[in-house]
């Protein structure tokens, strides 16, 4: 099908998006790699009355690496140029690890880091990325700019903490622990389809050769990205990757669909985390 | 809605036109410049049959409006044999039988002939990884991925 009809705007300052975008009397929606909402468009499940185009503002397509460790990824960045930065992978293997699950090279030529973050598929892996690594998220309006954690951004399907007339500006990656093992392990029907569950891991090692510190955050099973509090706990207690992840296959409610049911979802789940757990933990401790 | 003026550089060619801001680039390119090799088959992204290459890089004409392309440079499959002769990812697939119906063909063609040329020594992995973004309901894979190999070879002989 074809989109509804729409006023377009690609201004190529900030101020000018944001003003456009404080508009109260009518929809108005960004568009950023267009990767989401055009397909929601083209079936007129979206259509929205103005569009705001990012492409022209060229300070949002800044990826910067500043002094403190902290990386940060400006609302233009494409998820490919994510991938192609040797910081990135370099610095924060488990978010390129994970950016590269996201669809095809035809998808990520396009689609931006904080539009996946902003849209917020419950199964889309950049949201559990921001969970798992701490992620700050810089929310900006006409009348100013606010910060918030990536905890408190994803409130459930296709909702986050953006009030009308705010957009992502910019995420903020503090830097990894050096020390940290991590891996991220996820489920598809085919390559490059949206998970049906994924999972980041983060372990770092203690001097007494046990686990001092885990994280584990999935994708796909619940309305938000789900942290395992009660494995990551179990973890650091000395219990083994297998009884964490069936913790995990006890802890997650998933929603079944006619992609894979939930049963199967709670134990891919479990399977994952086991899984995702002993890989950090061999890169944790050089094994 | 009022039109919007665009210009771009289309295989080669500048190009100027008026257009409403819904259009689609994919009927930009088959309707409003009658370059017809661009298929269509899904137009939500997932087919990949409409994959044309935008400064450079693979990309959904149907996830695109011809506004965002105000600027741009845009290759079609029409633009990969400029003088009716097959280019080399056309010409491996020939020779491969990469295709039964063809219509999956031109996307496949795109996506692939844009990453050789960035990274025209890529490996088995990022083929199937580009490969994974167009489907073909016919051929079964097994001869594209024949024919994406020996495209390789020839790309990476040239380079
Ligand atoms: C075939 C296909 C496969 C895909 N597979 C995956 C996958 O496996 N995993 C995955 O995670 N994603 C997948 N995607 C989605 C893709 O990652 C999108 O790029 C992403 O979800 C949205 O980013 P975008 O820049 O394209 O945003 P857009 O589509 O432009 O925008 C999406 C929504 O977010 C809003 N928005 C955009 N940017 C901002 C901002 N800075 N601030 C506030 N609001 C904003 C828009 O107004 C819109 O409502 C797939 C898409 C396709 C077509
Ligand atoms: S028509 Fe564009 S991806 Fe299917
Ligand atoms: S050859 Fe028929 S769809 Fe691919």
């Amino acid at each position: 099908m074809k989109p509804a009809p729409f006023a377009y705007h690609a201004p190529d300052q900030l101020d000018e998006v944001l003003a456009l975008l404080g508009d109260q009397d009518h929809e108005v929606r960004l568009l950023a790699g267009g990767q989401s909402l055009v397909p929601m468009m083209n079936f007129r499940l979206a259509a929205p009355e103005v569009l705001v185009d990012l492409r022209r503002v060229e300070s949002l397509r800044q990826l910067r690496h500043s002094g403190d460790g902290t990386l940060a990824i400006g609302a233009g960045v494409r998820q490919s140029a994510l991938l192609r930065e040797p910081v990135v992978t370099d610095g924060w293997p488990l978010l390129s690890e994970g950016a590269r699950h996201i669809g095809h090279p035809q998808v990520r030529s396009r689609g931006t880091v904080c539009g996946s973050l902003a849209h917020h598929d419950p199964t889309a892996e950049l949201p559990a990325l921001a969970v798992a690594l701490d992620a700050r998220m810089v929310l900006a309006s006409a009348s100013g700019t606010r910060e918030r954690s990536a905890d408190e951004f994803f409130v459930s399907y296709y909702t986050v903490a953006l009030e009308p007339g705010e957009m992502l500006l910019e995420v903020r990656f503090p830097r990894c622990p050096a020390a940290a093992g991590w891996s991220f392990k996820e489920v598809a029907r085919r390559r490059g389809d949206f998970a049906l569950v994924g999972v980041a891991a983060l372990v770092e090692a203690g001097d007494d050769g046990t686990v001092s510190r885990a994280r584990l955050v999935f994708c796909g099973v619940a309305e938000r990205p789900f942290r395992a509090l009660d494995a990551e706990q179990a973890v650091v207690s000395g219990a083994s990757f297998e009884e964490a992840g069936r913790l995990v296959s006890e802890a997650v409610r998933p929603m079944g669909s006619i992609h894979a049911s939930a049963e199967y979802r709670r134990e891919c789940a479990g399977e994952l985390a086991a899984r995702a757990l002993s890989e950090a933990w061999e890169r944790a401790t050089g094994g | 809605m009022a039109e919007v003026d665009i210009r771009l550089t289309l295989n080669g060619e500048e190009r100027s036109a008026s257009v409403e801001p819904r259009l689609l680039l994919s009927d930009f390119i088959r309707h409003h410049m009658r370059l017809t090799g661009t298929h269509v088959g899904c137009e939500h992204g997932v087919c990949g049959a409409c994959t044309v290459i935008v400064d450079g890089e693979p990309q959904r004409s149907c996830l695109m409006f011809a506004v965002q392309a105000d600027g741009a440079s845009v290759e079609t499959i029409e633009g990969v044999a400029p003088n009716g002769e097959l280019g080399p990812v056309q010409q491996a697939f020939h020779e491969a039988h990469g295709m039964q119906c063809g219509f999956c063909t031109p996307g496949f063609v795109m996506s692939l002939t844009a990453l050789l040329r960035n990274s025209p020594d890529a490996d088995d992995d990022e083929l199937l990884d580009s490969l994974s973004g167009n489907l073909c309901r016919c051929t079964g894979y097994v001869n594209i991925i024949e024919a994406a190999r020996l495209a390789r070879e020839r790309m990476n002989g040239a380079a």
